[in-house]
């Protein structure tokens, strides 16, 4: 039996409000599933559980802010008994209860749970209905568990004036995490970085002429072929790919490529794309779309929260000319890519005009040093020469 | 199709791609990444729409002229007329 907990989803993340259960118990679940949605500083994160078995019970209430590691609902591994039933089925004992309970010999659970807190409701439709002096007891909830969801309230709310937009309180609440995350880097990592100005004439070239041939949908985006280049030095200097935590660095195997995202109206997010060394080229464009998106819709998944072994972040294609990053905790390095300029340059002797770009490395010095730095650039310059091969 | 429709098509695809932006907030002469903000990942996903909603497949190279809805409407009225 296991106790599915309240994931930490980032260095500076102490607790999150429980806003959707989307498995009920009784539900069978494996490795990687959707199972609830948690409100965060950075917004709704989709939570996937990690192990596979039957939801035996959901042990927190919706709404409630809980911290890391509070029981969320209780896990049956395949075959095995259910634990006895709480004596008194208030949240905070069952859940109490189930981590202590012997798991041999227990008689069956009971049929059905006392509901013994307020109405459930999602956060949202908490503050809608406040908003519009609604009372959440007249709504009939259409959610999990009959939870009144936010489009129940819509229904029988007046039309708001605006579009919804993202509360300003939201917008403080990331600022604060952003804040916490930085100024954690900042204290403990001895970040050291280098810069190195690389021609990316070719690659553009070569990606023009790609793009010429293809509708708007086929096409791949210049950062693309700057990710997967990052993603392939990664893959060779493994003192810039991984994380660093009680036990000292720890390289990781697959290279989970972290991309800043800037939020519209304001913020930065940084969720990873899994093993993208592996990704072709229009794969990896897919993944960006998807996941820029997502991340603009508040809906991302936990362990693209986690995952990021390296970031990387874009100033995009218009914007100043490099950016000297500051690293995401427990990662151990962070690229930034400048804006790409058309200037004068060297080549064979000859003054020409071409585009560069300034790529700045943030490393972290308990980690690598100088020359693993170089190297990681060196490598994203070598294979930003040869844009077909990437 | 006149400008007014391409003018008005052009920005209802233009907020579908960036909703925090109103409409009727946008002037005639607002630079969509300059003014607008709107990053390269935008641009393409503003095109693709475009593509998909009028059948106007806009080449890469044409991007600078659908930088303003005034220019858009120009370029996808003459596009449409071709």
């Amino acid at each position: 039996m296991g106790v599915f907990q309240m994931p930490s989803l980032g260095a500076d993340m102490e607790d999150g409000t429980l806003v959707e259960w989307l498995v009920a118990p009784g539900d069978d679940v494996k490795r990687g599933d959707i199972v609830a949605v948690v409100e965060t500083q950075k917004g709704a994160i989709e939570i996937e559980i990690f192990e596979a078995g039957i939801v035996q019970s959901l042990d927190a209430e919706l709404g409630a802010r809980l911290p890391v590691g509070a029981p969320l609902a209780t896990i049956l591994a395949e075959g095995e008994a259910p634990p006895p039933a709480p004596a008194a089925p208030t949240d905070e004992a069952e859940a109490e209860r189930h981590e202590i309970a012997p798991t041999a010999t227990a008689p069956p659970p009971p049929e059905t749970r006392t509901i013994t807190f307020g109405i459930a409701a999602s956060p949202a439709a908490r503050r809608r209905a406040a908003e519009a002096h609604i009372e959440l007891a007249g709504l009939a909830g259409s959610g999990p568990g009959g939870a009144v969801m936010l489009r129940d309230v819509e229904g029988i709310a007046p039309a708001q004036d605006s579009p919804a937009r993202k509360p300003s309180d939201a917008m403080a609440e990331m600022r604060k995490a952003i804040a916490a995350a930085m100024q954690r880097s900042k204290r403990e990592i001895p970040h050291f970085q280098l810069s190195q100005s690389v021609d990316i004439q070719t690659a553009s070239d070569w990606l023009s002429a790609r793009n010429a041939d293809l509708p708007p949908a086929e096409r791949i985006l210049l950062g693309t072929l700057f990710l997967k280049a990052a993603a392939l030095a990664a893959a060779k200097v493994k003192e810039m790919n991984g994380h660093y935590g009680d036990d000292g660095f720890i390289p990781a195997r697959a290279v989970n490529l972290g991309v800043a995202v800037a939020l519209r109206g304001g913020g930065l997010i940084a969720p990873a794309i899994p093993q993208a060394d592996g990704l072709s080229l229009p794969d990896l464009m897919a993944a960006m779309k998807d996941l820029v998106a997502r991340a603009r819709a508040m809906r991302l998944r936990s362990s693209e929260m986690t995952s990021g072994t390296l970031t990387v972040s874009s100033l995009g294609e218009k914007g100043a000319d490099a950016m000297a990053g500051i690293i995401f905790p427990p990662q151990v390095a962070l690229l930034a890519i400048g804006a790409p300029k058309l200037r004068p340059w060297v080549v064979d002797g000859e003054v020409v005009p071409r585009l560069l770009a300034t790529f700045t490395l943030s490393a972290d010095h308990r980690v690598s040093d100088g020359r693993q730095a170089n190297r990681f650039l060196a490598e994203i310059d070598a294979q930003l020469q040869k844009p077909e091969a990437l | 199709m006149t400008q007014d429709d391409a003018r008005a098509i052009f920005l209802e695809e233009l907020v579908k791609v960036a909703p925090d932006l109103d409409a009727e907030d946008i002037a005639a002469e607002d630079h969509i990444q300059d003014d607008l903000e709107l990053d390269s990942m935008d641009v393409l996903n503003l095109v693709a729409a475009l593509h998909a909603r009028l059948g106007v497949d806009i080449p890469e190279a044409d991007y600078v002229q659908i930088a303003t809805p005034a220019l858009a409407a120009a370029y996808l009225n003459g596009r449409m007329a071709a």
